[in-house]
């Protein structure tokens, strides 16, 4: 069995809510909240919701595009926020931009609704985290199928999830790895294939030790 | 004199393996690995009685079993000083604040008495609600960190005890509240924390369905029949009148019973009040059970929620409304107010329903009721969301990380 020539190192993200400065009650506050948050709100509110939310598989995409939904009632916005797709993006300031530009088009459309109040407001929180190794490596693929079945949401979110930030590559730690140290490129695409939108954090886990568990039978 | 409190060791870290699985537990331990023998103080107002001492008895023993060097210190003080305590606590809701100028002085004398006797030496500080606020008076130049933890809401405070609690708040770190709705505009960094069930507690933990079942019936309740249940005490932001009138809506369209169980009427006038008005609206319908409850009914109170079909929870106005979490816990579909905490634990249509009227109710009852699949969905999925963040652990997870945050020792 391969050895890689780098092992990969495990390791967990926990985070902390802060409570942002800005709120909104409207849809022309959340425009403008939008342009004036922090990053960290921004990744909260998109890649950190997929680890809080992770359980629910359908119609809920981002907590944008929830609150447009459920406190404002607008589901063709709602729509068109839940359909942006973090894995499309390499960074967050592109993500801000879509989101922004999205909200702003369907106020100049609709601005009848852009100053109506929503049932409840949108508090922006920024997500504080804290990166902390497992102690967990793996040389070989056998390893790191065993690894894989050690892992908490948490991590298992910060590898295949938040990963794609850092990397600044359309791709995710697990894959990068799989690719680069062990030589396993259809593997890899495999496992980045995973749909993390409409599978739980368990169920893309247990996809990718599916996955794997071939590659080890093959 | 202040007390420093005997932890108590009632549960251990692994009893919660089964809970939360092997990974989220291994993960607690690697997070806190990095804090062994780092010191903790947790100081508050009382050993007994309320949910910050419920709390606190819960998660310090959690974290002084994940190798933290963590005291609780109770502060202590005369009659006058929780006369003033009291009367801070209802301004900070919003009520008057009738005290002469000089409650201050004796509020921060005694803090200032506590302050001597109490060697706050911590390397994490971690000081709840506003009675021992002014202890960071106390405060060395480059000492320790210090985080002020508010249990309650502060959205619409009286000003007069605000204006004099602020300037100590702000000279913390960082300040904790439990919604972002209970928060103010503060110079100083504000985390938002969870408030907590304990899974393993006497009102959470799994019921045999056969104890579920005698309990039920002891309550001549028909646990074969629909039965919508709300936890709550007799008090008027309940709204009990308002979940009978969305109850006598929905009996037109099935056959169900209303249990509204709940404590308050016996040393509350007020609450006496209102179940006198309950009894009246309800007249006799059988089907309707008024359950006044003693505070030790936490098994009754575990299996009515366990037994119950749907969960209502319909305030007019709400803390962060741990009885939705208890429910959400025991994977039950809940139709609930949207005020207060409850839209941070009631995602629409994800893990239950929220409403805005007795009309609402009524209709999103009668929808779970038609749609029993869909409401064992909300169910299981409100389960995971609390799981993932209203458990004690979660608490636990928190602070580990804050106080990872605060140190740098990431």
């Amino acid at each position: 069995m391969k050895r890689a020539e780098q092992s990969f190192q495990f390791k967990t993200a926990s985070y902390l809510t802060r409570i942002g400065k800005e709120t909104a009650t409207t849809l022309a506050e959340l425009k403008q909240g939008l342009e004036t948050c922090s990053d960290t709100s921004i990744f909260n509110h998109t890649f950190q919701t997929l680890s809080h939310h992770h359980f629910l598989t359908q119609g809920f995409s981002n907590d944008f595009a929830q609150w447009v939904l459920a406190a404002c009632n607008r589901p063709e916005l709602a729509e068109h926020l839940a359909s942006l797709d973090i894995r499309d993006y390499l960074s967050l300031a592109e993500l801000r931009a879509d989101l922004r530009r999205l909200v702003f088009e369907y106020c100049e459309r609709n601005p009848q609704h852009a100053e109506q109040s929503a049932f409840e407001p949108f508090f922006f929180f920024e997500a504080i985290g804290v990166e902390v190794p497992l102690g967990i490596e793996a040389w070989t693929l056998e390893e790191f199928r065993n690894s894989l079945e050690r892992l908490s949401h948490a991590s298992f979110h910060f590898h295949f999830i938040a990963s794609r930030l850092r990397l600044q590559l359309r791709t995710n730690d697990f894959s990068y790895w799989l690719e680069n140290s062990l030589d396993l490129g259809a593997l890899a695409r495999r496992v980045n294939r995973i749909d993390i939108y409409t599978n739980t954090l368990e169920g893309a886990l247990e996809r990718i030790v599916s996955l794997v568990e071939g590659e080890l039978n093959s | 004199m202040s007390e420093t409190m005997p932890i108590p060791r009632l549960i251990r870290l692994d009893d919660y393996t089964p809970v939360l699985g092997e990974p989220e537990v291994a993960e607690l331990r690697t997070l806190a690995s990095r804090l062994q023998m780092r010191t903790v103080q947790m100081v508050n107002s009382t050993s007994v009685g309320g949910g910050v001492a419920e709390m606190l008895n819960r998660i310090i023993p959690i974290l002084q079993e994940l190798g933290l060097a963590i005291r609780w210190e109770v502060i202590t003080g005369g009659n006058d000083f929780y006369e003033i305590t009291k009367a801070f606590h209802n301004a900070l809701h919003g009520g008057p604040y009738n005290l002469p100028p000089e409650s201050f002085d004796t509020f921060l004398a005694y803090n200032e008495q506590n302050l001597r006797r109490l060697q706050m030496e911590a390397e994490f500080v971690v000081i709840h609600d506003p009675q021992p606020v002014a202890l960071i008076r106390g405060r060395q130049e480059h000492s320790g960190h210090w985080i002020w933890r508010c249990h309650i809401d502060l959205s619409q405070p009286n000003l007069a005890v605000w204006g004099f609690l602020e300037p100590w708040v702000n000279r913390y770190d960082g300040a904790i509240f439990s919604s972002p709705e209970f928060a103010r505009h503060l110079p100083i960094p504000q985390y938002l924390f969870y408030p907590c069930i304990d899974p393993l507690s006497e009102k959470n933990r799994e019921l045999e369905p056969g104890v579920v079942r005698e309990i039920i019936e002891s309550f001549s309740i028909d646990p074969a029949r629909t039965i919508l249940t709300q936890i709550s005490r007799f008090d008027r932001l309940k709204d009990p009148l308002g979940v009978v009138k969305a109850f006598q809506i929905v009996k037109r369209y099935f056959d169900c019973q209303l249990v509204l169980a709940g404590g308050g009427a016996s040393d509350d006038p007020e609450g006496e009040a209102v179940l006198a008005e309950v009894r009246e609206a309800v007249g006799n319908d059988p089907d309707v059970h008024i359950l006044n409850l003693p505070p030790w009914s936490n098994t009754e109170i575990n299996a009515l929620q366990r037994g119950s079909t749907i969960v209502i929870q319909k305030s007019l106005r709400e803390g962060f409304g741990l009885t939705v979490t208890e429910a959400l816990w025991k994977s039950k579909p809940v139709v609930a107010s949207a005020v207060g905490g409850i839209p941070l634990q009631v995602i629409h249509k994800h893990t239950g329903l929220l409403a805005h009227s007795v009309e609402g109710t009524a209709y999103q009852i009668r929808f779970l009721l038609s749609n029993p699949a869909i409401a064992a969905k909300f169910g299981q999925q409100g389960h995971s969301y609390v799981r993932e963040h209203f458990l004690i652990t979660s608490s636990a997870k928190r602070y580990l990380t804050l106080f990872l945050h605060l140190s740098g020792a990431s």
